[in-house]
């Protein structure tokens, strides 16, 4: 593997000082909420971590589509580096969501919009993973799981707007009507701060993630070249 | 043999793809399923068989009592059809592949597309067929009345969306080494849009509900089906190319 340039070494630093202090500025900095108390601070985290889970959704499906224009091996890359962490910072913000659902609204999962559709996001995700494990032509791998990105990049947000045209039009209430304590409150600005500040740590670790698992995707590509060519 | 070749090889005409020809590619390739269906019937009678099973299924399954059944009837029907057409879709891409036929088709001085389009449509023809027999005998067991036409719409709106969609996915998953699992695993996530608005609009429908109530969920099946047809039709050459 080639040794991590200086930027990559210094990002790595980074992240872990502002992942620290992240966790400084939640704990000691944001203030304690009304009626929430403690439980509300992974609040912080959950919206960082769903946010960066976005930001590689839209990584692999730009990359996908990249890749069918150009047949650049790179980008093949790039898309299952954005898929992968895009599936882990997903699966945090999902299980951050429901230890604080359970408190704030008696369970740990409701059929809403988001949360439904963050579960069949992780389904493609997860259908993503194993359809490149079942080929192994890397040509037709890449080509595949492009085709595949660009099918779950249209339909996850076709899929969100129709659960919630489902859920507006037929407001069904099953035990606690999450829409009635939606768990949500006002911020003040001390809040609002704390939620940008892990904002972009999370930013910061998404792109160091990224960075660490574009290069060991690099690597295997090289190995499978090696492989093939011994093979032949 | 040989002396008789060459005195009546004649230049072949150039082939220019035109429309006709596109159209006449997709008659071809959908007349040629369904004759072999006719002859065999084995996927069409795989087909219907399994649908029926899984209607006795959720006999066992859900309590479907009178006032439970005309809330769940949509869903069941729904997800009758989906696992029905999964096999359908499966089937029907492993023996173009396994019989070599992908190939040739492929080879043939025809728009990739118009083998999208061909085995699209024998796919929802496949589909419907099944419809047919399964809301019938589904309004006699359950004793509900399923002749609606809001309700055949649907089916058709939706059906055409999940064969579009499903055929493009067969055609990769049936390239994997994992095979018939892997469409079922490819599909549903993508699908649920079709579901989501179908049971809904079904079950608007059989429940009598004023038409404005049930174009939402209309609207977004013919976008959800237009959308995806473009999609696939656009990509279809990346899946199938060697």
């Amino acid at each position: 593997m080639k040794p991590q340039p200086l930027a990559l070494k210094v990002l790595n630093v980074v992240s872990v000082l502002l992942l620290l202090a992240a966790l400084g500025v939640v704990f000691l900095y944001a203030p304690l909420e009304a009626t929430m108390n403690y439980v509300q601070k992974i609040f912080y985290f959950h919206v960082a971590n769903a946010w960066v889970g976005m930001l590689g959704f839209i990584a692999a499906a730009v990359a996908g589509v990249v890749y069918l224009v150009k047949h650049d091996q790179k980008w093949d890359i790039i898309e299952l580096a954005a898929v992968e962490i895009s599936l882990v910072f997903f699966l945090i913000a999902i299980l951050a969501g429901s230890i604080w659902a359970r408190p704030t609204w008696g369970a740990y999962w409701t059929w809403e919009p988001r949360l439904t559709t963050a579960a069949i996001l992780e389904m493609v995700y997860v259908a993503y993973l194993l359809l490149r494990q079942g080929i192994d032509d890397p040509d037709r791998r890449a080509r595949f799981s492009a085709v595949y990105t660009l099918i779950g990049a249209i339909s996850v947000p076709i899929t969100f707007m129709s659960i919630r045209l489902f859920r507006t039009i037929h407001p069904v209430v099953i035990g606690s009507n999450p829409a009635a304590t939606t768990g949500s409150f006002d911020m003040t600005s001390k809040m609002l701060i704390s939620m940008f500040f892990a904002l972009f740590t999370f930013s910061i670790i998404f792109v160091d993630l990224f960075w660490h698992r574009i290069r060991l995707g690099q690597l295997a590509q090289h190995v499978e070249q090696l492989k093939l060519e011994e093979l032949q | 043999m040989a002396h008789q070749q060459t005195t009546n090889r004649r230049p072949s005409p150039i082939v220019h793809p035109s429309s006709s020809s596109f159209l006449k590619a997709i008659g071809a390739i959908v007349w040629k399923d369904l004759a072999a269906e006719l002859r065999s019937r084995e996927l069409l009678s795989a087909m219907l068989v399994f649908a029926l099973l899984v209607i006795l299924i959720f006999n066992f399954a859900l309590e479907l009592d009178p006032l439970t059944r005309r809330v769940a009837t949509p869903g069941i029907l729904w997800a009758t059809f989906t696992f029905a057409g999964t096999l359908g879709l499966n089937r029907s891409m492993a023996v173009e592949k396994d019989r070599g036929c992908l190939d040739g088709l492929l080879l043939a001085p025809v728009d990739r597309s118009a083998i999208y389009f061909g085995k699209t449509i024998s796919n929802l023809a496949f589909m419907i067929i099944v419809e047919v027999v399964v809301l019938p005998v589904y309004s006699v067991l359950y004793n509900t009345n399923l002749f609606n036409p809001g309700l055949i719409v649907v089916i058709l709106l939706g059906s055409i969306g999940y064969v579009s969609v499903g055929t493009l996915l067969s055609s990769m998953a049936v390239q994997t080494r994992t095979r018939d699992v892997m469409l079922p695993i490819l599909l549903f996530p993508v699908v649920i849009p079709i579901l989501i608005a179908a049971v809904k609009a079904s079950s608007g429908f059989l429940q009598g509900l004023a038409l404005s109530e049930v174009m939402a969920y209309i609207n977004l099946l013919i976008v959800y089906d237009v959308i995806f047809i473009a999609v696939a039709y656009m990509v279809f050459d990346y899946v199938v190319e060697e």
